[in-house]
């Protein structure tokens, strides 16, 4: 099924968690802010949120220095 | 016909005065201040004799001395040109860390008369600061709020600072800076820039944010992008070259970050971008 990651289309085989769709692009859970059809979500949602067929989601990676 | 036809009203160093028509700016400083030695018309030093006409602003200034405060807000304001001192000077931004980000951004909106700049850190600072933080050895072992607040004291006495000594977090930043009219995020670490973001976007998603992400090392400026990333949520940064061992985080790099941040803000404020 298609869903739609930082606006560009993307191919899943099914359903699934925020949480393992993030971990599943080698990111850490701690360190992106996901917008999940434009609620943006606390990082505790991730494991019971589900990604379905037309979704977007929007993932921003942090890395520290300032 | 205006009542006072035969004159024209100016202001020289702040001072409304009438003069007649085509008087030039050497014969302002000869009659207002003969030793002055700098004149600038409406924000820009002039070398030559220029006519000055209606609601010109003109400083005469001695070089080398200290103009009265009001002179030298005047002086501040007018190099911005029209229309940026009335909106910054009523705005209130939020500092969230006093690092290297922080104090850059916060040097530069105090530059510009931003209103009222609110500091927050909880740390001090450390001898290993200096290679790229906007503070002096002889402020080692200060709380970098305090010391920040000093440091812009300095630069423009006409901003209010609020120094708030804690550890932001994900439930406290929304009542810290509820208030704002933008807030900068410039912290180290990259969970509570996160937070940060998430924060500001569930909690306060009208309060513009400005955050950053990947600017340690030697990479081109040119990397260091700004991008929309959420409604009211810009990123600096490269986004993804992050402070490691062997990647540290040098001045310029942290300095151009800075700068992109502090610019954001200024267009914020002045309507260009929220």
């Amino acid at each position: 099924m298609e869903i739609k990651v930082n606006g560009e289309p993307r191919q899943i085989e099914q359903e699934t968690s925020v949480l393992k769709f993030i971990q599943s692009l080698g990111l850490d859970s701690r360190k992106v802010a996901v917008e999940h059809n434009g609620e943006i979500l606390e990082e505790t949602e991730f494991s019971g949120k589900t990604i379905k067929e037309g979704d977007s989601l929007e993932i921003v990676r942090f890395v520290g220095g300032g | 016909m205006p009542a006072n036809s035969d004159t024209i009203l100016i202001f020289v160093n702040e001072e409304p005065r009438r003069v007649a028509p085509g008087c030039s700016i050497r014969q302002l400083r000869d009659r207002f201040k003969p030793a002055a030695d700098i004149l600038i018309d409406n924000g820009h030093p002039v070398t030559e004799d220029v006519a000055v006409g209606e609601s010109d602003r003109v400083v005469l200034i001695k070089r080398g001395e200290v103009p009265s405060s009001d002179e030298l807000e005047a002086l501040m304001v007018a190099r911005h040109g029209p229309g940026i001192h009335e909106k910054v000077k009523r705005a209130r931004v939020g500092i969230a860390g006093c690092g290297g980000l922080g104090s850059a951004v916060a040097i530069a909106l105090a530059r510009l008369g931003v209103g009222v700049l609110r500091l927050v850190d909880y740390d001090i600072v450390e001898p290993s600061n200096l290679n790229r933080q906007q503070f002096f050895i002889d402020q080692i072992g200060r709380m970098k709020t305090d010391a920040l607040a000093e440091n812009l004291a300095r630069i423009n006495p006409y901003v209010k600072t609020e120094s708030i000594q804690m550890r932001l977090n994900r439930a406290n930043i929304a009542p810290t800076f509820a208030d704002c009219d933008a807030v900068a995020e410039c912290f180290d670490d990259p969970i509570a820039k996160r937070d940060m973001t998430v924060a500001m976007r569930h909690d306060l998603p009208h309060v513009p944010l400005v955050t950053v992400s990947g600017i340690a090392g030697i990479g081109p400026s040119d990397k260091i992008g700004i991008r929309k990333i959420f409604d009211n949520i810009w990123m600096v940064g490269d986004g993804e070259t992050e402070a490691a061992p062997g990647q540290g985080l040098l001045a310029p790099r942290v300095a151009v970050a800075a700068g992109h941040q502090a610019n954001v803000i200024l267009r914020i404020l002045l309507g260009e971008e929220f």
